[in-house]
């Protein structure tokens, strides 16, 4: 007993163990449950199935994921992302809607320039605030969620602006190379966030901050900059999610549009192993993430349960992934179990796991 | 005005935590009407002592006594209502309720459940009528100073009729005139037959106000004085004790302070650099391989001049200049920039990244320097981490395990490496050794001796005079938040001469008080 | 709180506390926002609108009220929508399947500070951040009203149609509901509680330092949890008064309500860090809110969605000033 979990435990101790267990847990169930779930077939050179579905609406999720993982790793938060959504998209769409051919290719390309650097400059007001002015971040990007639902409304003048663009519609439901095309702009944003962060020192030094603020600042790290550039990566990266979200019903509502999605966002960067107190991130674990939350949703809503009802399940997703990450919690229960068997992984006491 | 009768009395404590015996065979006692100051160093186990007699831990042996009969408390707030009281070194008030209500939070006058606020605004006034006070007690108490939020504090605690009142550390932010306030609190309190016992780093302010002083020193008590019969002089020896027994003795002491600095331009100058509540404005000037110790009592504000020196603190007075930089230095990332490094005693606070590996830890200085878009090829990060775990026999030798796993010993090697690898001209060290076993001291030691052979300067904090007559050139010396000398290290000089000075402030003073 | 007449008041002391600069300037607002919509439009002065504006935002002012007794410790409750909408959908299933009117009061005002209880028992005991732990409540409380129903389900019981219809009025004509009056109750209930109990003073202190509140033997525990379940308390309140209002119960009824509240309470003047602040505050931030929307419903060429933008902004320039006249942020 005792080898056999010795032995797994390079296994189980890897931090994506735990998200990745829960997702084939999750996919297991539903194939039992509903044996066609992983049937995936070719029609028309594009590929259709749940599987397909869920990585297709993922997508807007997993971006949004991502910059929320760079600035949860600060020791932060960006409560705004759905109302940048909204906005991004409703700009997006007001653009097309008045140009004179829809379908043309550099219509939706300035659409997109000007949606994105309209997002570019809510993420720098963010920053300001919670990198310059130094009000805490909670409370810093409640602003622009409250009035950035206005905002969004009065791009659209409270009207749901419906357009008819194949490019841009092709974000949302376009194929390329058989794989919708949502998912490969989400997973070239998940490189790209990489690259960003693991290929320079912004991953490290993002980490540092989050870890320790005031180690960072006596080792001379400039924590503003970084600061106020995760809000940025976190706004630019809404603003993708934003045309997705639009682009998939080819219509804008600044009220619905990317509603609740920084709380899924937060969910999915927590369950992916990302303190919420900030430190060390996992990009991987966030995409993770993601994918379990929209499988959830797709398995809520073909068991013909309301999507709002799958909710409660998340009521509970959260509540266990909270408590399993939460340091009181683990106490209590190590101390319970202290009598039985030593506790594999006290912090305390890893000291004496280290390998001579 | 001393009663013949100690209303406390501590006899026999002990205390033992994993793997540190805090406190052993301790006798205490507290006659009512004095002041008592607790004196020792770090880790003599005036706060331990403080927590067992307060309740906030037990003890292994020994017994309590108040007023004769034996007690043991649960709790601070169990101890005060038997009359123990104690005030903090932070105001454990909040600033945001008024000055009434933070005297009588918890126990407000009340008719049929409702606090009645004219009636606790009238104590509160007669209460601080008592201390001689005269505040608008229905003013938030963020609006006063810290002096008069401590004496809130103090007359919360009276209150509760207190006959001992604990002041742990009173006045560490205070200034002058605060203390002098205080003090005479402190005396009428006194005069009214209360208890105090007075735990506190300034020397004058013992000699100002206390009765009788215990000292303890490594959990053991050295002896209990009546403050006229005891010298300064001997005070501080007391305190300090014999480090010779500690660490063992190294062969044939070298003097070091043989660098011939004549002519040279310092490195770092620091001219009347002061900041108001931390550390009174001193000036010094470090030269390139020069040691140059810091000695003084704990909270005589050694951290805070070294914290001056790197910009970790904002100066509010003079400032520091380098030899190659145009301005005066103001914070960390220009210190950094001029070459300076810096490695906080307070390692886990200030010092490492828990989460983040060993070998990130190590290269988070360079890499800060050369900003987030020049990342160090993982090459040279492999290269730079084997060779100071190499160098520092770094255990376990494994970069990629978080730093948290390390102990305190290696922690600390891995931030010296940090700042090693940035390759600084002024490394500054704050307690290095504080800690850390036997064999990890000695190499560090001897690493700084390594260092200034090779020309860099070091600024060297420590607790224990020994290491730092070892290792300095010179030695700069804090008494009271201020430095009052700065002696060469010649065949002159030896502990007895550096106590001396730190207990009479002056260098030539030979003479005992 | 009337002041001393201590005769040596220190000199320095600013003659207007700072605390009371906020509530102050949202006084001031709102006395300028009245102001305008008095000189534009001429119904405006007509009393009835003010009454309006306390009956079509009773409901809010109640959650409010639960919120700054949550805000003044310092935390943050984001179910309070959720729980609203929850309440009035029970009470609707439970009218729909015959139960009589008592007992159905009875049960939906319990299922608020329950949950409220267990959220601050996770918040206190297990340390995990208040807005984690409210969102999941969030998320519970809007799952459950559509696991009850997902289309919403109106109210015809007897009471509820005669508390919706009750007019309380002057001969001139003016008149309040009866959620008004209730609303009322609560408020002046939640102010002499924070003012003139051990309680009220004890959810201060937590709020301004629970640290030292711990180490001066305050309840700690029980004041945190007990604020968790006073939200929960007035978040069920107002859901019924929501269904008195609106005669159904509907599962997406109130969503993004948290916001409306925690802006109106902040706006009110109350420190987002806890500690400072009051319930009268939290009525004039109601009120601000209510003034916002008439104002905009009085023009007719403003849209609604300039309240969301006005009140961000309202937000913004209250933390600002918050964070200006040094009301400290941890």
């Amino acid at each position: 007993m005792n080898t056999v979990a010795d032995r797994l435990r390079p296994l189980t101790g890897h931090r994506l163990f735990w998200p990745a267990l829960v997702l084939v847990v999750m996919i297991a169930a539903n194939t039992v449950y509903r044996p066609g779930f992983l049937a995936v077939e070719v029609k028309n050179g594009h590929l259709y199935g749940t599987p397909v579905d869920i990585l297709r609406l993922s997508a807007p999720l997993i971006l949004v994921a991502l910059g929320m993982t760079l600035v949860i790793a600060t020791g932060g938060i960006d409560l705004s992302v759905g109302s940048l959504c909204a906005i991004s998209g409703a700009i997006a769409c007001l653009h097309i809607s008045g140009a004179a051919d829809q379908n043309s290719p550099a219509t939706v390309a300035t659409a997109l320039a000007l949606a994105f650097g309209a997002a570019l400059v809510l993420g720098a007001w963010n920053g300001v605030l919670v990198a310059v002015i130094g009000i805490q971040p909670i409370i810093a990007t409640l602003i622009l969620m409250v009035a950035g639902r206005g905002i969004a409304q009065l791009v659209t003048e409270g009207q749901i602006i419906t357009i008819n663009s194949g490019p841009y519609r092709a974000i949302g439901l376009g194929s390329f190379l058989t794989l919708p095309l949502a998912i490969l702009i989400a997973l070239a944003a998940a490189l790209l966030v990489a690259a960003f962060t693991r290929r320079t020192a912004l991953g490290l030094i993002v980490e540092s901050v989050g870890g320790n603020a005031e180690a960072s600042r006596l080792a001379g790290i400039r924590s503003r900059r970084v600061v106020f550039l995760v809000y940025v990566v976190s706004a630019a990266c809404a603003a993708l999610a934003g045309f997705m979200v639009t682009a998939n019903v080819s219509s804008a509502d600044g009220n619905a549009a990317g509603l609740w999605i920084e709380l899924d966002a937060i969910l999915a960067v927590v369950i992916g192993g990302t303190s919420l107190a900030g430190g060390r991130f996992s990009l991987s674990g966030t995409v993770l993430g993601a994918l379990i939350i929209q499988t959830l949703t797709t398995t809520v809503y073909a068991m013909n349960i309301s999507p709002q009802t799958s909710l409660l399940f998340k009521a509970v997703v959260v509540i266990a992934v909270c408590l399993v990450q939460a340091p009181a919690f683990r106490a209590r229960f190590r101390r319970r179990r202290r009598g039985v068997e030593p506790g594999p992984a006290a912090p305390q006491r890893e000291k004496e796991q280290v390998p001579a | 005005m001393t009663g013949d009768r100690p209303v406390l009395t501590m006899t026999g404590i002990s205390k033992t935590f994993p793997g540190v015996r805090a406190l052993h065979d301790v006798d205490f006692r507290l006659f009512p009407g004095e002041v008592h100051a607790l004196m020792g160093e770090n880790g003599a186990g005036k706060s331990t002592l403080i927590k067992v007699l307060t309740g906030v831990y037990g003890t292994d042996a020994g017994t309590v006594t108040l007023d004769g009969e034996q007690v043991s408390f649960t709790g601070p707030m169990q101890a005060a209502a038997a009359g123990v009281s104690t005030v903090y070194q932070e105001v454990n008030l909040c600033t945001n309720l008024s000055v009434a209500e933070n005297i009588f939070i918890g126990r407000e006058p009340r008719r049929l459940g409702a606090v009645r606020w004219g009636e606790m605004r009238r104590r509160a006034r007669d209460l601080l009528a008592r201390l001689d006070l005269d505040l608008d007690v229905s003013a938030q108490l963020g609006t006063f100073s810290l002096a008069v939020q401590q004496m809130v504090a103090i007359a919360r605690a009276i209150d509760v009729r207190a006959r001992v009142l604990i002041l742990d550390e009173p006045t560490s932010s205070l200034d002058a005139g605060e203390v002098a306030q205080l003090f005479r609190i402190m005396r009428q309190l006194r005069d009214e037959g209360i208890a105090i016992l007075f735990v506190t780093h300034f020397l004058d302010q013992v000699y100002g106000i206390a009765d009788r002083i215990t000292v303890l020193r490594n959990g053991a008590l050295v002896g209990e004085y009546r403050t006229g019969e005891l010298p300064q002089f001997s005070l501080v020896e007391k305190m300090i004790g014999q480090e010779l027994d500690v660490l063992e003795r190294l062969d044939e002491q070298q003097k070091r302070a043989t660098v011939a600095l004549d002519g040279q331009a310092p490195l770092v100058d620091a001219e009347e650099v002061g900041r108001r509540g931390a550390v009174a404005p001193f000036s010094l000037r470090i030269h390139a391989g020069e040691v140059v110790g810091l000695a003084g009592l704990l909270g005589s504000g050694r951290t805070e001049v070294a914290r001056l020196i790197f910009g970790a603190d904002r100066a509010d007075h003079g400032q520091v200049r380098t030899d190659g930089a145009r301005s005066p230095l103001r914070t960390p990332i220009h210190a950094i920039d001029q070459g300076i490094g810096f490695c906080s005693e307070n390692r886990r606070a200030e010092g490492i990244v828990p989460e983040l590996s060993v070998r990130e830890n190590m290269i988070l200085a360079m890499q800060a320097a050369r900003g987030w878009l020049r990342p160090i090829p993982r090459r040279r990060q492999d290269e730079l981490v084997q060779k100071y775990v190499e160098a520092l026999s770094i255990r376990p030798a494994n970069p990629e395990l978080p730093v948290r796993n390390l102990s305190g010993g290696n922690q600390q090697k891995v931030l010296l490496a940090r700042w090693l690898i940035t390759e600084p001209r002024l490394l500054i060290l704050d307690e290095p050794t504080r800690g850390i076993d036997v064999g990890a001291k000695a190499e560090i030691q001897k690493l700084v001796v390594q260092l200034s052979d090779g020309g860099m300067a070091v600024l060297f904090i420590s607790a224990e005079l020994e290491e730092v007559l070892r290792l300095s050139h010179r030695v700069a010396v804090m008494r009271d938040r201020e430095m009052v000398a700065q002696l060469t290290n010649d065949d002159t000089l030896d502990a007895d001469r550096v106590m001396r000075t730190i207990a009479s402030g002056t260098p030539r003073e030979e003479v005992t008080r | 709180m009337s002041s001393t007449s201590l005769s040596a008041v220190r000199s320095w002391r600013p003659s207007l506390p700072r605390r009371h600069v906020p509530v102050l300037a949202t006084l001031a607002l709102l006395l300028v926002m009245y102001g305008i919509g008095v000189s534009q439009y001429r119904a405006f002065s007509n009393v009835q609108v003010v009454f309006n504006v306390f009956i079509d935002n009773g409901f809010l002012l109640v959650v409010a009220v639960g919120m700054t007794f949550v805000i003044l410790t310092g935390g943050i409750d984001l179910s309070v929508g959720s729980v609203v909408a929850m309440t009035a959908m029970v009470s609707a299933a439970l009218l729909r399947a015959g139960l009589p009117a008592a007992l159905v009061l009875v049960v939906a005002l319990l299922i608020g500070p329950t949950l409220g209880f267990l959220m601050g028992c996770a918040i206190h005991f297990f340390e995990i951040q208040p807005f984690i732990v409210t969102l999941a409540g969030m998320f519970f409380a809007r799952g459950m009203c559509t696991f009850i129903s997902d289309s919403s389900i109106s109210i015809t019981d007897g009471f509820w149609t005669g508390m919706s219809q009750e007019r309380i009025g002057d001969p001139a004509g003016n008149f309040v509901s009866i959620s008004v009056l209730i609303a009322f109750a609560v408020v002046l209930v939640a102010a002499y509680v924070l003012a003139y109990t051990r309680f009220g003073r004890n959810v201060y202190a937590v709020g301004g330092n629970a640290q030292s509140a711990l180490l001066m033997g305050l309840p700690v525990a029980r004041t945190r949890i007990a604020v968790y379940t006073i939200s929960g308390l007035c978040s069920a309140i107002g859901g019924i008064l929501l269904s008195f209002y609106t005669l159904s119960g509907a599962p997406l009824i109130a969503v993004g309500m948290e916001l409306d509240v925690i802006a109106a309470v902040v706006i009110g003047g109350t420190v987002l860090t806890g500690g400072s602040g009051y319930v009268f505050g939290t009525v004039l931030g109601v009120l601000v809110l209510g003034v916002i929307q008439t104002l905009i419903t009085f023009d007719g060429s403003l849209n609604s969605w300039w309240t969301k933008i006005v009140i961000g902004g309202l937000l913004f320039a209250f933390i600002l000033l918050q964070r200006l006249i040094g009301i400290r942020f941890k």
